[in-house]
């Protein structure tokens, strides 16, 4: 066989190969957003869930989820952006720099489950708060650190030096130039980063099962007083996430509805993870177009 | 003095208030990382000072009755068949996911043209972003259903777990694989091609080699990844608590062993207890991944 006809046959191999990944993606989306997206509607997405009988909707696992992100986040940006200026700006090549980053490393391959364990035995017993939106909200935290870290190494990495520099020559000292040049100038990648992380938060359940818990006790929303425990915004109350609603229903197998609801469930989740991917992608090319006036 | 001190470090512009700041963000992953590893090896450690069960037999036998009662034989921890069934599913993930995703990364670094990568690029990201309980979903609610009434079986099997577990690592892989194709020296390629060679042969004897720490990288990744994800692969492999003989047969991980029990058995027993050390195994394994990840990418030369 000579070369060139073994290079065409490589060269279809590689096209069927790229095409049967695109066309298994578009299958998996298409067929959870068709088989989902028959059952939502607005009761579907308001109503409260049922433990044991039929039309059960996933309102409080929504209102949960985002919840749990809004907690999570208002964690892992300022500590994430911190820690990521810190090994982008000042860090020097010495053991220290290298302990931070082989930490930032066993943070970001460490399975859900163990983060998840440690949560369960420092967050929910040692502090005494048990199965808890704050517990749930800093396993999250631990989980996400390390891609806040790495998103805001990599944007400021883009940063031009000349604009540190200019900064600097005129007076300006190191963190006045990190808060009033750099992080602007990385601003465009920070927001589809953070977005993007965001987005994780959805996808993760393994953790949140011994963390934030498994249930979703009734909420009464004209309930403010934080400290209340039927307030929806009782940071210390146990509180069942989307995606750990689909797994529940799935193993308990309770309701007899399963499949409307776990499917329902699953289109929305996706339909999240895809708004906020998409929105991460078209905010990051619209900053960008905007800062750089092309 | 003092009290200007204080002042001048609170100021918002202080150049010492950035540093502490920024330090202190850095030293929190280092703390932890520290409590993590500290307290998951205290806790998973109490099977073998508390219970007194032998190393040697926690991890090589097979025989795990943890509620059995002590005239019966007496508890017993052994998670060999949890240690197999995790190792198993995550090897056959990795075998069927590397040929494909080198596939996907070759071609969208070299072959595809730009409408090509336009449409890989975002579609490969996406399926990083598909949570893991909807992978478990619809194996369990189309794959597993597909290999019942087609290959026979119960359906709930090791098949179904590693096919799962597949689709899940393909992305790792080929997001760091593409990276390193992208970055290695146009020259490499130029000079394959103007030496006489076709586009195959530029990759499979210069390209592929010349990023071969990326893709061990993208491997031992997916790899961590397949041997750490609990819920997906939970719903799909039946959970039986017995040495597989086929790939259709059901089969339990360490993982998948600790989400359906941690919350059942009461804390401080012999189950739960080697439950957690089943968490420290995992722990460990997911140290080790890095450990090999640091020593290829040092060993290689090249970085990531």
């Amino acid at each position: 066989m000579n070369s060139r006809r073994v290079d065409r046959i490589a060269t279809a191999i590689f096209w069927a190969g790229a095409l049967a990944v695109i066309f298994f993606l578009g299958t998996i989306v298409c067929y959870i957003l068709y088989h989902g997206g028959k059952y939502i509607d607005w009761a579907f997405l308001t109503k409260p869930s049922q433990v044991i009988s039929a039309g059960g909707g996933i309102g409080p696992q929504i209102f949960n989820t985002f919840y749990l992100l809004l907690l999570s986040m208002s964690i892992t940006i300022p500590v994430g952006l911190l820690a990521g200026v810190y090994l982008s700006e000042y860090a020097g090549a010495n053991k220290f720099t290298e302990a931070i980053k082989l930490s930032i490393e066993t943070l970001n391959s460490l399975p859900s489950i163990v983060v998840g364990l440690f949560g369960l035995l420092v967050f929910v017993n040692m502090t005494g708060w048990g199965y808890s939106l704050l517990s749930g909200a800093l396993a999250l935290t631990v989980l996400n650190l390390p891609f806040m870290v790495r998103i805001t190494e990599e944007s400021i990495r883009g940063v031009p030096a000349g604009l540190r520099e200019a900064s600097l020559a005129l007076g300006a000292n190191r963190w006045q130039t990190i808060c009033k040049v750099v992080l602007p100038a990385a601003f465009p990648g920070l927001i589809s980063g953070i977005i993007i992380t965001c987005g994780r938060v959805f996808e993760e359940a393994a953790a949140l099962l011994f963390t934030a818990g498994m249930s979703s006790p009734p909420m009464d929303f004209s309930q403010w007083n934080i400290f209340n425990e039927t307030s929806p915004l009782n940071p210390f109350r146990p509180a069942e996430t989307l995606s750990v609603h689909i797994w529940k229903i799935n193993t308990e197998g309770l309701i007899p509805d399963l499949r409307r609801v776990a499917d329902g469930s699953a289109a929305v989740l996706i339909l999240f993870v895809l708004s906020f991917n998409l929105t991460a992608r078209w905010l990051g090319r619209r900053i960008h177009r905007k800062m750089t006036a092309t | 003095m003092k009290k200007s001190f204080a002042k001048g470090v609170f100021r918002p512009n202080s150049e010492l208030l950035g540093r502490f700041l920024t330090m202190g963000a850095a030293i929190l992953a280092i703390i932890s990382v520290v409590t993590i590893v500290s307290f998951i090896t205290v806790k998973g450690l109490s099977t073998f000072i508390i219970n007194g069960v032998s190393v040697k037999e926690f991890l090589f036998s097979t025989q795990w009755w943890p509620d059995r009662l002590p005239e019966d034989g007496g508890p017993q921890v052994g998670v060999l068949v949890f240690i197999f069934g995790s190792v198993v599913i995550a090897m056959l993930a990795v075998l069927l996911s590397a040929p494909l995703s080198i596939i996907c990364a070759v071609f969208m670094a070299e072959i595809a043209p730009s409408w090509g990568q336009r449409f890989l690029q975002p579609a490969i990201e996406l399926l990083a972003g598909i949570p893991s309980v909807v992978y478990g979903y619809i194996g369990l609610s189309l794959l597993v259903p597909f290999i019942r009434d087609n290959i026979g079986g119960m359906g709930f099997s090791i098949l179904a777990g590693f096919l799962v577990l597949s689709i899940m690592i393909l992305p790792t892989i080929v997001s760091v694989l593409t990276d390193s194709l992208r970055s290695l020296p146009r020259e490499y390629k130029e000079a394959a091609l103007a030496l006489g060679s076709t586009r195959w042969q530029s990759i499979y004897h210069v390209l592929i080699p010349a990023a071969r720490s990326g893709l061990i990288t993208g491997i031992v990744l997916g790899l961590a990844r397949a041997f750490g994800e609990a819920l997906a692969v939970q719903m799909v492999i039946g959970n039986m608590r017995k040495m597989p003989t086929s790939i259709m047969d059901p089969v339990i991980t360490l993982t998948s062993a600790i989400t359906m029990d941690m919350g059942n058995t009461p804390m401080g027993s012999l189950w739960n207890n080697a439950l957690w050390s089943m968490g420290l195994f995992t722990l460990m394994m997911s140290c080790f991944f890095i450990l090999v990840l640091r020593f290829v990418v040092r060993k290689g030369g090249v970085v990531r």
